[in-house]
């Protein structure tokens, strides 16, 4: 490669808000439910209803645009975005183009070059669209408007990135402050949150900016990752090619680890906005400005610097505990109960982590009580089970939230701190690995763990293992 | 007993001399015989309506339903949603609709124990001055039906004027309450705008239109403001009033009134036989104790460019929702999404609907916005401050409805231009959000009706209500003084030879 390239990087994320009705309407926005049974004349585009603002969905966009240093549009309007489509009742969407609730904000993330603020261009609400169903054997397709009204907002980044990384921290920021505002639950996967990336490339150095493509149908902050860097690589191959990236909309295909086009600029398609005239405009007072802002919860943040400060747990630990609010109130939840801020810390941060992971959940989703992992803790803490059997123990809270004082009691996992008992159990394993001990004789140290191992192995992982440690270097 | 008025029927229906049965019978009856020529309605609802009127008269008779309009007949015109009654607009792309839903506003009549007829004929989606723009067929003038009623709710008013009903709802976005009013000697009111609600009105031109009372006279206009005036949540435009008792501004008082004659509306263009009239209309006003006097605006220029920008710029947009995919007509042959939304909406829309479309798409499209849509707002909020500052100075602005009385059928269509330059009068009122009424005030050499329009400030219904009604007593007096017969009925056709087609 000749030159060296940087990525300029924008995200358009729309968020679907946590309210129980609709945007313009009392019909549920509960997800699931039988096609077309959250609906209403106003969701279905019938004719002569007339839409009206659910006043919780303002609050909502008020209390993020706070959250990320926004200003607040003491006036604002809605306007009507025009495209036909069928999952698009009134073939026109209820957006705001000209006056947006929020604007000029921005987001903090972490660096390797230190702490970099990401502007927010705007904050607008709109409505979301229904669902098509191709039925590929009737050879029809199905529309169903359960999700058409679902409140949304979107927030326009500034092009301020310059990797996935960087684009990752921004979203995962994001993320857990909308989460924390309860104003959605962000879920990539089920279409709660959904990224647009705009990218273009240019030298390093260079001022301008280059074409941009818009990337959509990225599902996971792993598919954010791969399509950023297919995306760069692919057009600075373009321009080291000489030939030009042409403005257009992209589609992710996360399988194939490829994106194609699908359309340009060319038939880029005109919206025809216009002031929406069947609603009026919205006038935001200081006072209610003020009132939301009192209501606003602990922040990230505020939550990091608290945790360093009141639970002394280190920086790494409070980041990861912070990131989603569910696992940042199972720890505070948890730590009251128990105490011990460092070792709940580590079952979170290893243990359940691990297991959502491995089950991909997401880190909101925490399948047991406080109660319980607290219980846990103490008796590994007392020593009535080593931690081998806690590991076993934990899967089970993890799996059944079951109770663990009493799972560990009817199948007999405490811990044998019983010297006679160990001790006839070393002799018996001595005595059948004449091998390892002669090892262990001749200065092989690696052959005590062996033993060590296979007398645990004996007792069923139910041993204290310094104690059997101390009982075989006696013995031997 | 199908020449009284709504309050004289239900009156007698209090009082037990007639039943609400025997009324609706009676308009059943006048319909039966009449729509073969006139053709005002695109749905009778017989069956229904007698059975409407058996269980409103039981509750009359129990003593549970003492209002005014209770137990009398009316119509409604067809871009009003009633739920399990097909619902057009006058336009073939809804002739299967069947809403799911009622408008607010006809709630509010049938809680009044209204008596739903039928639906009644207009332009496509109220785009027309002459109700010929309708899928359903013109609505010839009961008064002459050479003529055509005016429109867009021309069915309403030749329902009304022709005794097939005692009173309608018509819609008005640029005029089309008063214009059909005047044309067919009806008395028409355009409420301010956010008084009656939208909900459950087909839009046409969302930011202009009001629905509005179609009767006899003043009296009716106002008991029927009374009833479907409402501050309706479904609809974020309605507005919450203190003033909904409007049959209380009816007395003949007007002393020391101030009325403007606007000299705008009396330019070139307005018949002479239409300007004598009104001009009469103002000196009975001046003779009956009002301060009259001639007042200028300077803004019948930027009216009709403004309001035919803004208004087909918001139909584009609300008519885009008939596409075929969710109901109405889809075009039985097509291939794909693209061509089934076309041929869809070729087949399903009529020439005058289209025209607007693509009118409306035209001045919203990038790079036109701000030269057309932009500018039609501007003038607008400019002929708003211009009415703002009139009626600092006076209480009502009067002139005429219309530059003509009713055109012959088939004239409209041939000069469209010609149609839109005949909404000069009304739309200003539209444009502001003003309440306006037109109501008859003589006739041509043809016999043909004029209407005189007056016009409030913003939420004055009452003071136009008052000034309407004694006009209309001082012009009834004075017709019986002159030994004039007083000849509200209308004459079908007689006079003038059938045209059986267009």
């Amino acid at each position: 490669m000749k030159h060296k390239y940087e990525s300029v990087i924008g995200l358009e994320v729309h968020v679907e808000l946590a309210t129980k009705t609709k945007i313009f309407c009392s019909c549920s926005t509960a997800f699931g439910g039988a096609p077309n049974t959250h609906t209403c004349p106003v969701c279905t585009g019938m004719p002569g209803a007339l839409p009206v603002l659910n006043r919780q969905v303002v609050e909502y966009a008020i209390a993020v645009g706070l959250a990320t240093n926004c200003a607040i549009a003491r006036y604002c309007k809605f306007d009507r975005k025009n495209y036909f489509y069928p999952d698009n009742p009134q073939n026109y969407q209820i957006s705001q183009l000209y006056l947006p609730i929020c604007r000029d904000g921005y987001i903090e993330i972490e660096t390797e070059n230190g702490r970099k603020r990401i502007g927010i261009h705007e904050i607008h609400m709109e409505e979301d669209a229904g669902k098509l169903i191709h039925d590929v054997a009737e050879g029809c397709s199905l529309v169903d408007y359960n999700r058409s009204g679902v409140p949304l907002i979107e927030i326009v980044s500034q092009p301020d990135m310059r990797s996935a990384e960087e684009v990752i921290a921004y979203l995962d920021e994001l993320r857990a402050t909308i989460q924390y505002l309860g104003a959605s639950d962000c879920k990539l996967q089920e279409g709660s949150m959904r990224v647009d990336v705009n990218l273009s490339v240019r030298k390093v150095g260079e001022k301008n900016y280059g074409t941009r493509t818009e990337m959509k149908n990225l599902n996971s902050f792993k598919a954010i990752t791969r399509a950023i860097e297919a995306e760069a690589a692919r057009q600075t191959e373009l321009l080291e090619a000489g030939k030009p990236v042409i403005q257009e909309t992209r589609r992710w295909d996360d399988d194939k680890g490829e994106s194609y086009a699908m359309r340009s600029k060319e038939d880029t398609r005109d919206y025809r906005y216009f002031p929406e005239p069947d609603l009026v405009p919205i006038v935001i007072s200081e006072e209610w400005i003020r009132e939301i802002r009192a209501r606003q919860p602990e922040l990230r943040p505020q939550k990091l610097l608290r945790y360093k400060r009141e639970y002394n747990i280190p920086d790494y630990d409070a980041r990861l505990l912070t990131a989603a609010k569910g696992m940042a109130d199972m720890f505070e939840e948890t730590t009251a109960l128990c105490g011990l801020p460092k070792k709940v810390s580590n079952w979170l941060m290893v243990e359940t982590m691990r297991l959502q992971k491995e089950r991909g959940m997401d880190q909101e989703e925490i399948p047991f009580s406080s109660e319980n992992l607290a219980k846990l803790i103490r008796l590994t803490e007392d020593g009535t089970i080593n931690s081998t059997v806690a590991k076993e123990v934990f899967e089970k809270i993890f799996e059944e939230d079951i109770e663990p004082e009493q799972y560990v009691e009817e199948r007999g996992l405490r811990t044998v701190h019983d010297e006679n008992t160990l001790r006839t159990c070393v002799e018996r394993i001595i005595a059948e690995n004449p091998k390892s001990v002669s090892d262990y004789r001749n200065g092989k140290e690696k052959a005590m763990g062996f033993l060590v191992g296979q007398t645990m192995k004996a007792m069923k992982g139910k041993a204290n293992p310094e104690l059997v440690k101390e009982l075989l270097r006696e013995l031997l | 007993m199908t020449e009284w008025t709504a309050l004289t029927l239900g009156k007698k229906i209090q009082a037990g001399e007639i039943s609400a049965v025997e009324a609706t019978k009676a308009t059943l009856e006048r319909i039966k015989n009449l729509e073969p020529t006139l053709n005002s309605f695109i749905t009778v609802e017989e069956e229904s309506a007698l059975k409407q009127a058996e269980e409103v008269q039981k509750k009359i008779t129990a003593g549970e339903l003492t209002g005014p309009l209770a137990g009398v007949p009316a119509a409604l015109k067809d871009n009003l949603c009633t739920e399990g009654i097909r619902t057009t607009c006058g336009s073939r792309i809804l002739q299967n609709f069947i809403p799911t839903y009622t408008a607010s506003a006809v709630r509010n009549l049938q809680r009044a124990g209204a008596i739903l007829l039928g639906k009644t004929n207009m332009d496509e989606f109220a785009m027309g001055s002459s109700t010929e723009t309708s899928y359903y067929g013109p609505t010839k003038n009961p008064r002459n039906t050479a003529y055509v009623p005016g429109g867009s709710s021309g069915g309403s008013c030749a329902a009304v004027a022709a005794e097939e009903c005692f009173y309608a709802l018509g819609s008005d976005t640029g005029g089309s309450v008063r214009q059909p009013s005047a044309f067919c000697g009806v008395t028409g009111l355009k409420p301010t705008y956010g008084t009656v609600s939208r909900y459950g009105l087909i839009a046409y031109g969302s930011s202009l239109e009001q629905i509005g009372p179609i009767a006899r006279d003043v009296a009716d206009c106002a008991a029927i403001l009374e009833a479907i005036a409402s501050h309706d949540k479904k609809d974020s435009t309605s507005v919450k009033r203190r003033d909904y008792d409007f049959t209380s501004a009816l007395a003949e008082d007007i002393k020391g009134m101030k009325i403007g004659v606007l000299t705008d509306y009396f330019g070139s263009g307005l018949d002479p036989q239409v300007k004598t009239a009104v001009l009469k209309a103002a000196e009975t006003l001046r003779d009956c104790g009002a301060l009259v006097e001639e007042v200028k605006l300077n803004l019948t220029d930027y009216a009709i460019p403004a309001y035919y920008v803004i208004a087909s710029a918001e139909a584009s947009s609300n008519l885009a929702r008939f596409d075929g995919v969710k109901y109405g007509y889809r075009a039985p042959e097509y291939e794909g999404l693209h061509s089934m939304y076309k041929r869809t909406r070729t087949e399903g829309f009529g020439t005058e609907v289209k025209r607007r479309i693509m009118l409306g798409s035209f001045v919203l499209s990038q790079g036109y916005y701000d030269a057309y849509y932009l500018k039609a707002l501007r003038a607008r909020a400019l002929i708003k401050q211009e009415f703002d500052k009139a009626f600092e100075k006076y209480d009502i602005i009067l002139g005429p409805t219309a530059p003509t009385t009713a055109p012959k059928l088939g004239e409209s269509l041939r000069d469209p231009m010609k149609m839109y330059l005949g909404d000069i009068y009304t739309i200003s009122a539209n444009l502001a959000g003003l309440p306006a009424i037109s109501l008859p005030c003589g006739k041509d050499s043809k016999g043909l009706p004029i209407g005189l329009q007056l016009m409030g400030n913003c939420f004055e219904e009452k003071k136009l209500l008052r000034a309407a009604y004694t006009f209309e007593r001082a012009n009834a007096a004075s017709i019986t003084e002159k030994g004039d017969r007083d000849d509200r009925r209308p004459v079908y056709g007689s006079a003038v030879p059938e045209r059986s087609s267009l």
